[in-house]
């Protein structure tokens, strides 16, 4: 019974970081109905970057944040004028091919510059643990499930308590209505990209702590995630959280009651059972494309 | 009516581009050996991106010296050495084009092997059509071999699934008062690490330590968790691991976080993985950790002093920095230069036949291969004492004895 115990509690802690990286896949997908591929790659970029301060100037994984998040949300904002911006016909197919050869490109670039070996971020609080329930929690986790809490919160209060946030759901309900009453879509979603892209950073911080990681990571991790955010419902903040929680915690009391063979397949057990009772997933909003 | 006729020279000029074509690519020559003094280029596909990416380049490494120190001895059997070497990007499907491209499109007049069982596998089946010897350092799981190939040659002391006999014997050897009653193990679903796992667990079953938990998890595994979770409920004496180095190092992560110390750990690799595997779990962690190998820096075996040294001339570092992966690559040229000199060629059906009979010495010790190209020797079962790894078992090959029970982690 602790196994199970312990594998719920594991689950929603290391389901909370899911959230924090799979949130800025959705919040992207939500305001410019596009696909980033490339998502899973900008974590692990966000990881390295916060691997290289840590190496160079022994600065903390978790505050190097103050320095990776601003820097990655710049990025993305390049990124989205330069390569999706201009994509104008076509957006979602095209921005799969687009987004993918971004990741490309930041797997060959991290490959060049700190090789392929696996690496992983290091800090006190990495293998410290407090006992609870009859076993231990390693400090890292909870930090991780705190800066999640943090940053979804944040996003949550831009989006529904800001005038930006009022633009920003304005143009993820209805992109050409947006567009119509004045807002400026492509601002919105250079930023809204760019938020997308420094939360990558955030969970690529939590990801790097608690897992080994090279260039080639993020083809396993964008996998996940846009499971996660299908199952949530693509668009859906809420719905990835729920999605990312509930896919940790099946996966590890699947590993640990009946193998860890059959932990994904659980899961995705889930997933089809769900998108047959609700195609547009579980927050996702059903819309009827006129032909 | 003119449509038969366009046809009819359609298929014609087809048939000639085809016929053209079939001339062009000559089937590249096996069994004939180059012109003597000529340069020739050793062909080999390794994995500089994906999962093995660290072997992959570690390979290379090895490679090269061994080519740098055959070309400043005169060259194999005279000819100069060059190595080409083709990302694979740790697939499947990728080593099998590259390993046709190099004997089709490049015509390298020999070829080694790419890291891991995995790739070996569909590797050989390409490089055995061609005719072409297939030494390779890292391909020693039980199903390379059951294929009735006979080209290929495992260049490690034994078989991969044989690695942790050695562990095995040394357990059983304990004092019956001393010896662990129960054992628990976790292992990839890897063609390296399972057959390795499986084959310690019965053994040990036949010698009486019961299994109290046993897990298989796939390979593309990343949150090991709830697999520590397992193992740690199970309060096992002593824990098998069927691991690389990541899993390797979350394992031990895993059991740090939640104070559990078993009386022995072994894993598969990722120990051997020198002070790369030290930085990650810290140094302090490593004491005690057991893992197989075939070679140590200090081992007495021909030439491996002078390996050692030119290594850390060439690419720096300490004795403990050398992957295992580095010797085991150096060995392959080692055994192609004594078949070369033993068949007075360097043809594949001559090298073939010269490597399944005597012995060759490497630095990893002396080896020879049966039909399938299994090696017959064992491997040593190597420990973590005081930031080294030295081997500990059998006692022939012992230089301290092992630490038992092991220190706890420093948490």
């Amino acid at each position: 019974m602790t196994l199970i115990l312990e594998a719920v509690v594991f689950g929603i802690l290391t389901g909370g970081v899911y959230a924090l990286m799979a949130s800025g896949l959705t919040l992207i997908f939500g305001v410019m109905r596009i696909i980033n591929v490339g998502h899973g790659a900008l974590v692990i970029l966000g990881a390295y970057l916060s691997f290289a301060l840590l190496r160079s100037a022994n600065i903390d994984p978790f505050v190097s944040l103050v320095i990776t998040m601003p820097a990655m949300f710049l990025i993305g904002v390049v990124l989205q004028v330069i390569f999706i911006r201009p994509l104008k016909d076509d957006r979602e197919a095209l921005s799969v091919l687009v987004t993918y050869a971004i990741a490309l490109g930041i797997e060959g670039l991290l490959g060049y510059l700190f090789t392929n070996n696996f690496v992983q971020l290091n800090a006190w609080y990495e293998t410290a643990s407090f006992a609870v329930f009859g076993f231990h929690i390693a400090y890292v986790y909870l930090f991780g499930f705190g800066l999640c809490l943090a940053v979804l919160g944040a996003i949550f209060v831009l989006l529904y308590r800001t005038t930006f946030g009022s633009a920003v759901r304005a143009t993820m309900l209805n992109r050409t209505a947006a567009q119509l009453v004045g807002v400026n879509v492509d601002r919105v979603s250079a930023i809204a990209f760019g938020i997308g892209v420094s939360t990558a950073a955030a969970g690529g911080v939590i990801f790097g702590m608690t897992n080994a990681f090279n260039p080639g990571s993020h083809y396993d991790l964008i996998s996940r995630l846009l499971t996660i955010i299908v199952l949530g419902g693509l668009g859906s903040l809420r719905g990835a959280v729920i999605a990312a929680v509930a896919m940790l915690i099946i996966e590890d009391v699947t590993a640990v009651v009946i193998s860890p063979v059959w932990a994904s397949f659980a899961f995705f057990l889930l997933l089809v059972i769900v998108l047959v009772v609700r195609p547009q997933g579980l927050y996702g909003i059903r819309v009827r494309e006129r032909i | 009516m003119r449509k038969p006729v366009s046809l009819a020279v359609t298929g014609i000029v087809s048939l000639g581009a085809l016929s053209l074509a079939a001339c062009g690519s000559s089937s590249p020559s096996s069994s004939g050996s180059p012109q003597a003094g000529t340069p020739i280029t050793i062909g080999v596909s390794v994995s500089l991106t994906g999962d093995f990416s660290g072997d992959g380049k570690a390979l290379v490494q090895g490679y090269d010296l061994w080519a740098q120190d055959e070309n400043a001895k005169g060259g194999l059997l005279g000819h100069h050495v060059t190595m080409k070497y083709v990302d694979d990007a740790s697939s499947t499907t990728q080593v099998v084009t590259n390993y046709q491209n190099l004997i089709t499109q490049d015509k390298v007049a020999l070829v080694f092997g790419p890291f891991s069982s995995l790739l070996t596998i569909p590797a050989s089946t390409v490089t055995d059509r061609f005719g072409y010897a297939f030494p390779e350092p890292a391909g020693g799981g039980p199903s390379v071999f059951n294929r009735g190939i006979h080209s290929l040659f495992f260049v490690q002391p034994a078989p991969v699934e044989d690695n942790l006999v050695s562990f095995t014997q040394w357990v059983l050897s304990l004092p019956a008062a001393q010896r662990p009653a129960t054992a628990a193990y976790s292992t990839e679903d890897d063609p390296f690490t399972q057959p390795q796992v499986d084959k310690a667990r019965a053994l040990l079953e036949a010698g009486g330590v019961r299994t109290v938990s046993y897990k298989v998890y796939p390979a593309e595994t990343t949150d090991f968790t709830p697999l520590a979770q397992q193992v740690i409920s199970a309060n096992a004496d002593v824990v098998i691991l069927g691991t690389q180095e990541p899993d390797a190092v979350a394992f031990i992560k895993a059991f740090q976080q939640q104070h559990y110390n078993p009386k022995a750990l072994v894993e598969t690799a990722g120990p051997d993985q020198g002070s790369d595997f030290a930085t990650k779990v810290g140094t302090a962690n490593t004491e005690g950790v057991m893992v197989p190998a075939g070679w140590w820096s200090s081992a007495k075996t021909p030439f491996n002093a002078t390996f050692v040294s030119e290594f850390i001339a060439k690419y720096g570092g300490t004795p403990g920095d050398i992957p295992s992966d580095a010797p085991e690559a150096y060995s392959v040229g080692e055994v192609v230069d004594q078949a070369a000199q033993k068949a007075h060629s360097i043809a594949n059906s001559a090298l073939i036949a010269a490597l399944h009979s005597g012995t060759f010495q490497t630095v990893q010790g002396p080896m020879a291969f049966d039909s399938l190209g299994r090696p017959n020797g064992a491997s040593f079962l190597v420990q973590w004492q005081n930031g080294l790894t030295v081997p500990v078992y059998p006692p022939s090959a012992a230089v301290a004895q092992p630490e038992y029970p092991k220190p706890a982690f420093s948490g």
